[in-house]
């Protein structure tokens, strides 16, 4: 199986007339058994196509004339107005949202995690790829075109998370070429505040039978890796977990913005060092570099079946 | 980007919170006019953005105004930590009976603003939180609802307050918290926030931090405050070098190739993308690589911009090869950084297969890009050569260029 997706996902595109979102339309179209989307939405493009994909002026439309609930959206449209985007789309139904747009405000993305939250909805994102689940379906730009997404992906038992789209791809490209394919593979986002951490993702891959291990991609900065060796201390995961640190310069170099919005050292807590031995704590194994991940995650999952 | 505490002050003042009658000036002869017009003991403090300016000597006390001006002169010609003060700010020296604190933050983990609050002030808040918990009290408040006076009512009363200390404590906080949610701060901190003799509340100092992605809906405030679009007010001034990369950077809005942080190595980087640039800067340093540069390509930025990205690293004095590595890419073509690096060698007149040490980016349109590199005898590696052993490989190239 997966988490968030499957085969059957049913999703929008908002903003699909831009020139990003028309590609990730082709690539989720082309990939896997080809996604379902059900609808595009462009205010003040009603009647066209993209892709044979329909585009409407609202969200509202867009259900209506597919006459069922939708379950998802890849949100892409500009900074200011994804508050509105994402708005329209929980208050519409829509229960997983992808926010592909970045450098939006904080307090934009914490309104919008709030409303979700309330209405049963979650968020992906934003400053994000996507999801993909291996030769199935993705939603988003995760992986690339359907034959690029192809080459790096490939089914398979490990989770991955990450707050870097471009290295989901590297981290599934290596695992897959050990022989290690992905259940799911989300690319989480690399802003100070996200729909979703890995704690909050967790709980999805335990309940899949599928996944047997994961392995998650970190960097300086916010307290998302404090919140995950919590939440395995606390709940007993199943699931071992590799990780793999990056940014460990920026240690020396407290107050500076390197790779993404959420990535600064500000506090103590913050820094490379920190994070890893806080992981370390709670069991999770933290590679020194990439190409070592498949023989780590390997082994820990061969550990636990042996118990 | 962080406020000076005159601006942090004018902000606080704008809320409706009370400040003292304090003047913002660069020149000693008019804080001596401040420090007149106060009339009384004065307080001298140097505004820089940096920590420890008391110990420093940019915090000084003057009974006359004489006594302002030449504190004022020598404050101004103080560097505190690398910083040269902006100016100075002259307070007039409160008569405080207690000291509290007021603070608004983002908690990343619950994805909402939190209120703190102290009856302890003048430390650091992070202290009095390790020494005496049951004195600081947070409260979380929502993004959606409408802030409301009891919020800040609980916190405040959380920490043991009441009387009419609490009942004047109520507006100030909540005044905080909308300044807070309303400027897009990522900080909002009243400390010490001074009670005075006759139990009246005024903020003695404030510390702000806007963020920067919501600069643009702020305008009006930050040219009120004299900001200009250029203060990035990063933990340390660009340098002309970095300057040079938002510039390339400037070229068209195609992608992103820049990103550039100066560091003294003689490896110059062309690297991508976000986490990949992370990753491969600590990889050439794992393996005793000295960078010249950090920089961020994405999003498949033109061939002039990875042109121009790739020469301003080769031109950077002492730089004696570039490596162009990237994580697997989807959107950026490998084709178009190819030709933007080949083509930067040319125009300044080196052969590419000399300056380039490797060139790792596999992904989309790596065949044509594979082609172009080969045809220049430059050295190539797909996607089964890790970023480890590409920044290695690169590493050990430049180590073997004569001094």
């Amino acid at each position: 199986m997966s988490i968030l997706i499957d085969a059957e996902t049913t999703f929008i595109v908002q903003g699909i007339t831009g020139r990003e979102a028309v590609n990730l339309t082709r690539e989720c179209l082309d990939y896997g058994a080809g996604a379902k989307i059900v609808g595009g939405v462009t205010p003040g493009r009603l009647g066209r196509e993209v892709h044979g994909v329909p585009v409407f002026d609202t969200v509202a439309q867009a259900v209506e004339h597919h006459g069922a609930p939708i379950d998802g959206s890849v949100v892409t449209v500009p900074p200011a107005f994804t508050k509105d985007a994402v708005f329209e789309a929980i208050e519409n139904g829509i229960k997983l949202i992808v926010i592909v747009t970045e450098r939006i405000p904080r307090r934009d993305v914490a309104q919008m995690v709030e409303l979700a939250t309330l209405r049963g909805a979650r968020i992906i994102g934003p400053n994000c790829l996507g999801i993909i689940v291996p030769d199935v379906i993705k939603m988003g730009g995760i992986g690339g075109p359907a034959r690029n997404a192809a080459q790096a992906y490939t089914p398979g038992p490990i989770g991955v998370i990450s707050r870097s789209g471009g290295m989901t791809t590297e981290m599934s490209s290596t695992l897959s070429a050990s022989g290690l394919g992905q259940s799911t593979a989300v690319s989480i986002g690399g802003d100070a505040i996200i729909g979703s951490s890995y704690a909050e993702l967790m709980p999805q891959f335990e309940a899949d039978e599928q996944t047997q291990g994961i392995v998650i991609y970190t960097e300086p900065g916010g307290r998302m890796e404090a919140e995950l060796a919590h939440w395995v201390t606390e709940d007993n995961s199943r699931l071992p977990i590799v990780a793999f640190m990056a940014g460990r310069f920026m240690d020396e170099m407290p107050g500076m913005s390197f790779g993404h919005a959420g990535t600064i050292v500000e506090g103590k807590e913050d820094t490379a060092t920190e994070k890893i031995a806080r992981l370390a704590q709670a069991g999770i194994t933290v590679a020194e570099r990439i190409e070592d991940i498949p023989d780590l995650i390997g082994a820990k999952i061969a550990e636990r079946s042996a118990v | 980007m962080r406020f000076f505490e005159y601006e942090a002050r004018e902000v606080v003042k704008r809320a409706g919170i009370p400040v003292t009658d304090y003047g913002f000036t660069t020149e000693a002869s008019e804080a001596k006019q401040i420090a007149e017009r106060i009339g009384g003991p004065t307080v001298i403090k140097s505004q820089v953005l940096t920590g420890g300016r008391m110990k420093a000597g940019g915090v000084k006390f003057a009974d006359t105004p004489e006594e302002a001006e030449a504190h004022a002169r020598d404050i101004l010609a103080l560097e505190i930590n690398g910083h040269m003060p902006r100016g100075v700010l002259v307070d007039p020296k409160a008569e405080v009976a207690q000291e509290y604190y007021a603070g608004v933050v983002w908690d990343g983990t619950r994805k909402q603003p939190v209120m703190i609050f102290s009856p302890v002030g003048g430390i650091d808040i992070e202290q009095v939180a390790e020494e005496q918990p049951e004195k600081v009290g947070r409260r979380h408040f929502s993004n959606i609802l409408p802030l409301s006076d009891f919020e800040a009512k609980e916190v405040i009363a959380s920490t043991g307050v009441t009387g009419s200390a609490l009942n004047k404590l109520v507006p100030i906080v909540t005044r905080l918290a909308k300044l807070f949610v309303e400027n897009d701060m990522t900080l909002a901190e009243i400390n010490p926030l001074g009670q005075l003799k006759d139990g009246s509340f005024v903020a003695l100092d404030a510390h702000m931090d806007i963020e920067n992605e919501a600069r643009g809906r702020h305008k009006k405030l930050l040219a009120d405050l004299g900001v200009g679009d250029e203060e990035t007010r990063q933990a340390r001034e660009a340098t002309p070098f970095e300057l040079a990369g938002e510039e390339v950077d400037a070229t068209d809005h195609r992608g992103v190739a820049g990103n550039v942080t100066e560091f003294d190595g003689n490896l110059g980087l062309v690297i991508g993308a976000g986490g990949g640039s992370l990753t491969l800067f600590d990889a050439v340093r794992a393996h005793g690589g000295e960078p010249a540069n950090y920089c961020e390509i994405g999003g498949n930025p033109s061939v002039a911009k990875a042109c121009g990205l790739a020469k301003l690293v080769l031109q950077k004095p002492g730089v004696d090869k570039i490596a162009v590595m990237m994580s697997i890419v989807s959107n950026t073509r490998v084709d178009i950084v190819a030709r933007g690096v080949i083509k930067a060698c040319l125009e300044l007149g080196y052969d590419p297969a000399e300056k380039i040490a490797i060139f790792r980016i596999p992904g989309a349109w790596e065949e044509e890009g594979f082609k172009i590199l080969e045809k220049y005898g430059v050295e190539y590696a797909d996607r089964s050569v890790s970023l480890n052993e590409a920044a290695r490989r690169a590493v050990e190239k430049i180590q073997g260029v004569a001094p």
